[in-house]
């Protein structure tokens, strides 16, 4: 996914160290940023384009000259003269030990990118043992729209922060209990068409896990018909109402099995509405 | 917001507990945890309709309530009656045995509980009857000393004249009368560092918040003590109120704050009602409120309760309780003196900390510190002993090891912190030379383990304590914490001492590399020292 791209007044630029590398990046980027620009790969999973960055999945730190512990660098805005290695044994072990404690607790099947990162920290998920506690649990399916399965939630805060005060402003969901227990949950846990859901989608759009997933991809899932090489993304312009929202629409075997919408666009910032989000029944007939 | 609710129609006596309320006040979303309280107070538990109930009145939304009011331990989203029984399940009490609880009937709840911060009570027991003090009525440990315990035992906590007679609000007199900037500088100069567990120097926080040029500034007391035998600050809160009051408006004033909050954990009911009182009664002296004592500042004090989570005592955490949000720490920076309460700049004192300022004010300050004694000792209680006091004496002035029992460690700091051996008894009591020690003085906790306690079993209960009270919010601490006390059960087990003894160590490492706040960043210091200091787990492990 292509960085937002927006027009912003010229911004002092600052200069730090990462890896030994001099960086100079805009006041206010993030360590993240400054890895990026230097073609640093660092894996993210709670971290989302177009969200505040949670810093909650810890996966992305880094080690800051200074700092007595190691920072997000999500979340961390550089600042002048800031020395930054991302490769270091303590952050290779922290990463390591992030992948192993979700791996061991969270099924992440369907996360892209964590078996590459469990090869590079050398992450063994299984070490704790088979009586290892974990999340798993059966599948929430309580509607013909889209599936929470939770025995795949990492509990990264994206859907909360979608659904609540960032974008959607419908505060259907939210965190839940405490400690291991915390889940996402609706009001008293209710199933989703009791609750305030008005199933815009936006939630599914950033979930890193594939926690939440569209009925269709989970039925083809199920049925071992989910098949990403007969795939295809189209963008196209919604129908239904003049504001003129991007789709994004995933195609298998003729039928439209994903939607979504680019992250980039200036409409959207990849969220939609119920009817652009679902409302695609009377195209496959 | 346009809000749905569905939890259907609140009971008479919650609209009532939510009207009483917000009688006096307007509804803010801050006003989330009181309104809990005021609900689960009248009726035992928060139900749908209940729930839904605040948040229609306070304009939040259910699901978002919900999270809030499942984040607290003292909170029950299932019915319960509302006289409740809490029985001590931690570590000062029962050494990590495990603990055989009353039946509960239709009309009285009885739960197990963290520490209770009764410690010198041990086993310690809590009543409650809708939130309101039933008991222990009977007091009788041993707090000693005549500085900061000056007013402790006497009948001062009611009784402004009392605290005026000995002494009280000349400190506050004399901040008037040289300023707040020299009253920054006397707390700075005398080299208070915070009392809380993190010792940061208490003199560079004031001096941050006032030379912020944003306002509104807060002052915040963190009395939401709870490491596990930690029992000093309840001390002072329910004997000295006055003069925690006091110094929470000396530091109002010295770093330019008009509003303090002060957030104490739930567990501290007969603190909260003497509070309560105290804050009534300086209010009506004309000594919170506006223009205090004609000096032309104005002040004043919200309480504000906890339910049970000893993570709202980390510095952060507090902000999201207080403001009715789930109470998890937030990443730092910015930091507290930057953006702290409802993100403005904000100072965070510990109740002990806060003890201190007065006589610092007065120039009649001496290095004493409290330390909380419990387990195996004689006489368990608040002892208030120099800086310089050796562990062995603290020991003694306790009446020494319980008769009969031998002494095989101390735990210092809490669930946080690290055992010291018998060898370690003549070790220095203060900040840096616990440091130095490889130990640490943290909350001043000295708890006394002998031989009658199963070591595995006590450090056992330290791991479920920081599973039961991790927020959930970061990996290395939600799933590191459980990793934890499955490697700790294993080893009592008779599992791979060498496996499970690097297991604990990669993980505690990541916990305390990679976590957002303190907890997690403690969580495998105890654990570590007992392996490290006093040889549990290495047999066969070398």
């Amino acid at each position: 996914m292509s960085e937002v791209t927006l027009v912003d007044a010229p911004r002092r630029r600052i200069e730090c160290t990462v890896d030994d590398r001099p960086v100079r990046v805009g006041e206010g980027d993030t360590i993240l940023g400054a890895c990026n620009r230097e073609g640093i790969d660092t894996p993210t999973l709670c971290w989302g384009d177009t969200l505040t960055p949670k810093n909650a999945c810890r996966v992305c730190v880094v080690e800051v000259e200074g700092s007595r512990a190691l920072v997000p660098a999500c979340s961390r805005k550089v600042e002048p003269g800031m020395v930054v290695r991302t490769d270091t044994p303590r952050v290779r072990h922290a990463r390591k030990l992030v992948l192993e404690l979700l791996g061991s607790s969270v099924d992440l099947s369907t996360t892209p990118r964590v078996d590459e990162w469990y090869d590079r920290y050398e992450a063994d998920p299984t070490r704790f043992g088979e009586v290892a506690r974990t999340v798993a649990q059966p599948a929430k399916v309580d509607n013909d729209l889209y599936v929470r399965d939770y025995a795949k939630c990492i509990l990264c805060y994206k859907c909360v922060d979608a659904c609540g005060d960032q974008w959607q402003g419908t505060f259907a969901i939210a965190v839940a209990g405490r400690g291991f227990a915390s889940h996402i949950s609706t009001e008293y846990d209710v199933p989703l068409p009791e609750s305030a859901c008005v199933y815009c989608g936006n939630c599914i759009e950033v979930c890193p896990t594939g926690a939440l997933s569209f009925k269709v991809e989970f039925d083809k899932r199920a049925d071992g018909t989910w098949a990403e090489d007969r795939q295809q993304v189209t963008d196209t312009i919604c129908p239904y109402c003049g504001v003129g929202c991007t789709l994004s629409l995933t195609v298998q075997d003729n039928q439209i099995v994903r939607v979504g919408s680019p992250h980039d666009s200036s409409v959207t910032h990849g969220n939609l509405c119920i009817k652009g989000r679902f409302g695609w029944a009377h195209v496959a007939r | 917001m346009d809000l749905q609710f569905q939890g259907g129609e609140a009971s008479a006596e919650e609209r009532g507990a939510l009207d009483r309320l917000l009688a006096t006040q307007a509804p803010r979303r801050d006003l989330v945890l009181p309104a809990l309280h005021a609900v689960h107070d009248a009726v035992g538990w928060l139900s749908p309709a209940g729930i839904d109930e605040i948040g229609r009145r306070l304009d939040v939304a259910p699901a978002e309530v919900f999270g809030v009011a499942t984040f607290y331990a003292m909170f029950s989203t299932t019915p319960r009656p509302r006289r409740v029984t809490y029985v001590c399940e931690d570590i000062a009490c029962t050494g990590g045995a495990h603990l055989t609880l009353d039946p509960s009937t239709d009309a009285h709840a009885v739960l197990p509980s963290p520490c209770l911060g009764l410690c010198d009570h041990a086993p310690a027991r809590l009543e409650l009857d809708g939130g309101r003090y039933v008991g222990p009525m009977a007091r009788t440990s041993t707090l000693r000393g005549d500085h900061l315990l000056a007013n402790v035992g006497t009948t001062a906590y009611g009784d402004l004249v009392a605290y005026r007679a000995a002494g009280g609000y000349r400190a506050l007199a004399r901040s008037f009368e040289v300023g707040p900037a020299a009253v920054v500088q006397m707390v700075s100069d005398w080299g208070l560092v915070g009392r809380g567990g993190a010792a940061f120097p208490t003199g560079r926080k004031w001096a941050a918040v006032a030379a912020q040029p944003t306002f509104p500034h807060y002052v915040v007391c963190n009395a939401d003590e709870s490491e596990p035998g930690t029992f000093k600050d309840r001390v002072l809160l329910e004997d000295d109120p006055f003069a925690i009051i006091e110094a929470m408006t000396i530091a109002g004033f010295a770093t330019g704050a008009a509003q303090g909050y002060l957030y104490l954990r739930g567990e501290y009911p007969l603190a909260a009602e003497r509070l309560e009182n105290a804050f009534r009664l300086a209010r009506s002296a004309g000594l919170l409120g506006q223009d205090i004592e004609g000096s032309g500042f104005s002040f004043d004090i919200d309480l504000r309760v906890g339910a049970g989570a000893y993570i709202c005592g980390e510095e952060t955490a507090i902000f999201n309780s207080i403001e009715g949000y789930r109470g998890e720490p937030r990443n730092k920076p910015p930091f507290p003196v930057d953006a702290g309460l409802f993100a403005k700049p904000t100072v965070v004192n510990n109740v002990e900390t806060l003890a201190c300022i007065p006589h610092i004010v007065l120039g009649d300050a001496r290095e004493t510190k409290l330390y909380c004694l419990s387990g195996a000792v004689a006489s368990p209680g608040v002892y208030e002993a120099p800086l310089t006091v050796t562990l062995r004496e603290l020991i003694e002035s306790a009446g020494g090891v319980r008769e009969g029992s031998t002494l095989k460690a101390v735990l210092l700091g809490g669930a946080a912190g690290a055992f010291a051996g018998p060898d370690d008894l003549d070790v220095e009591m203060s900040f840096t030379a616990l440091r130095d020690a490889g130990l640490s003085l943290g909350s001043g906790v000295v708890m006394v383990i002998d031989e009658t306690v199963d070591l595995g079993a006590f450090l056992a209960r330290i791991a479920d304590f920081f599973v039961d009270e991790s927020c959930g919010q970061c990996v290395p601490c939600r799933v590191g914490t459980v990793r934890q006390q499955e490697a700790v059960a294993r080893l009592r087990s008779g599992g791979d001492a060498l496996h499970e003894l690097a297991l604990l160590r990669d993980v505690g490492v990541a916990m305390r590399d990679a976590s957002i706040c303190g907890l997690g960043q403690t969580a495998y210091n105890a654990i570590e020292s007992a392996i490290t200091r006093i040889g549990m787990f290495t047999k066969g492990a070398r």
